[in-house]
């Protein structure tokens, strides 16, 4: 179920958008996330122009339309309950259908971004961009045992509710503190098997 | 508390990405010189660690729940310089390939969570942890430590969203602190029960920062301190300051262009005018300083209940 909520698409997929150049493909979407939260909001011509833009990339992504809105709705809860304050309490400037509009196109454009490149290509267009090498390398760590730990913390809660009956509130609390714990722990056990396969591998 | 793109304007996000920007370089810079190379996956591992630990949610009064966010404890366990490395890896995988979290806003999330939470919890941590000698002073350090992270961090996201005219300081101020002050508490006790897991498990991840830290880390303390002033005075002073003078200076000296001042300027005046404020907000303040010694009360007993009885299944729930 986390898999499916943390899962992307490309696997196996394949289309021109997928295929372009991932540091394209990152400026053009940093580019459009800058503009769109800087220009004023009587230009409508650039939402216009981005929006066209983005239903283009979708179209061409050939990533279901559905599962794009899906994921669009699934993270914007918060950005619907400050449109819905700012609609009640009128604020100094910006009404919120501008930042209904703004957080909209920004995270499509991101969603747009993660579901046709892979990550590894981000990294790969960050180094080139002069990312210090420490943060590049932690990045790359911890995404590749992103999977593995939550797979480790879902086995650690598989075990746990098939051991314990009584759900106390305290016993909750408790149990909760000693996973984060004990998650922490076989996390650091693993990153010292980790260093020595790097440099049984010759690493350095 | 990850603020979405779109919530920020220009000049916010710039500074608090430019805030931000200082603290990883510094960071980057002390973790280079002082971590063992042995040590260097530990940051992957623990920033993939924290990713997993923030799916745990726990229970808070009246049906949400919290999750935890960890900066305190991560600068507990490996000091605040790794830490502040490990959120930027967090927030940073979370916003490019979650859409958890804005681009534009990257710099702010990163300074509410990794400066003001890890850098100033860290600093609370210290503080806790050099009075209280012991296990128990870093038990109560990490449980003090996690909730001041958290309610700063809602203050700081509270000031640059009212900065940015997204929501008024009068509106998100008392909703965030509120929400968080609470959250915290949560934040505070898993943090503490995890730490003591671990002194359990693993005593030598937690006995190795005692020393390491005494010796060479304040230099690095007394930078992240002066971060955190300083984002502080940027993001807060202007609406808690009640004098409209201080405030027009320090929009003067920050150079804004001619309308963002006046319309900083004058649009948090009428409340500060308005008649019985001052009592009003003595009495925010007195309540938010009487919640505050409260919950290191609670801090310290929950240090005291942890650690004496080493075996026993843990009591103090103050939050349910």
């Amino acid at each position: 179920m986390l898999r499916d909520w943390l899962g992307h698409h490309h696997g196996g997929h394949d289309s021109p958008v997928h295929r372009l150049p991932a540091a394209a493909k990152l400026w053009t979407a940093l580019t459009i996330i800058a503009g769109t939260v800087l220009v004023p909001w009587d230009w409508h011509a650039w939402f216009i122009a981005v929006a066209a833009l983005l239903s283009l990339a979708a179209l061409l992504s050939r990533i279901a339309i559905g599962f794009l809105l899906r994921r669009l709705l699934l993270l914007s809860p918060f950005v619907l309950g400050v449109v819905l304050v700012n609609a009640l309490h009128a604020s100094v400037h910006g009404s919120w259908p501008a930042l209904a509009a703004r957080s909209g196109i920004c995270l499509f454009t991101v969603v747009l971004l993660a579901n046709t490149t892979t990550f590894g290509k981000i990294l790969s267009a960050l180094r080139s961009a002069r990312v210090p090498a420490l943060l590049v390398t932690t990045l790359a760590l911890m995404h590749r045992y992103l999977f593995v730990l939550l797979d480790e913390s879902e086995r650690m809660r598989r075990a746990r509710a098939s051991r314990t009956f009584q759900r106390q509130r305290r016993v909750r609390w408790h149990l909760l503190g000693t996973v984060v714990g004990q998650l922490f722990v076989r996390a650091s056990e693993r990153a010292e098997r980790i260093y020595a396969a790097m440099c049984a591998r010759g690493w350095k | 508390m990850h603020i979405p793109d779109g919530f920020l304007d220009g000049k916010t996000a710039a500074t608090a990405a430019a805030l931000s920007a200082v603290g990883v370089g510094l960071a980057l810079r002390q973790v280079r010189r002082e971590l063992p190379p042995r040590r260097m996956p530990l940051l992957g591992l623990s920033a993939a660690f924290l990713f997993a630990a923030q799916m745990v949610n726990f229970p808070v009064a009246g049906g949400t729940s919290g999750h935890l966010v960890g900066g305190v404890l991560v600068a507990a366990l490996l000091g605040p310089s790794a830490a502040i490395i490990v959120l930027a890896a967090v927030l940073i995988v979370q916003c490019f390939l979650f859409a958890d979290g804005g681009v534009s806003a990257l710099g702010a999330n990163l300074f509410n969570m990794g400066i003001l939470g890890a850098g100033g919890g860290y600093l609370v941590y210290r503080l806790v942890s050099s009075q209280l000698r012991g296990l128990r002073g870093q038990v109560t350090g990490v449980a003090f430590g996690g909730w001041i992270a958290t309610v700063l961090a809602s203050i700081g996201c509270a000031g640059e969203l009212a900065w940015s005219h997204t929501i008024a300081w009068t509106v998100a101020f008392p909703m965030m602190a509120g929400v968080h002050m609470v959250i915290g508490i949560g934040e505070g006790l898993i943090g503490a029960l995890a730490f003591v897991a671990i002194a359990r498990t693993r005593p030598e991840i937690v006995a190795e920062r005692t020393p390491a830290s005494g010796g060479t880390v304040p230099s690095g303390i007394l930078r992240y301190g002066l971060l955190v002033a300083l984002g502080l005075a940027v993001f807060v002073a202007p609406f808690a300051c009640p004098w409209p003078d201080g405030l027009e200076s320090v929009a003067a000296k920050l150079g804004f262009a001619g309308n963002a001042t006046s319309a900083i300027v004058h649009a948090p005046v009428p409340d500060y005018r308005l008649p019985g404020i001052h009592s009003a907000a003595s009495a925010t303040a007195l309540a938010g300083a009487l919640g505050t010694v409260a919950v290191f009360g609670l801090a310290l007993l929950l240090g005291r209940i942890l650690v004496r009885k080493p075996v026993r299944k843990s009591t103090k729930d103050p939050s349910c």
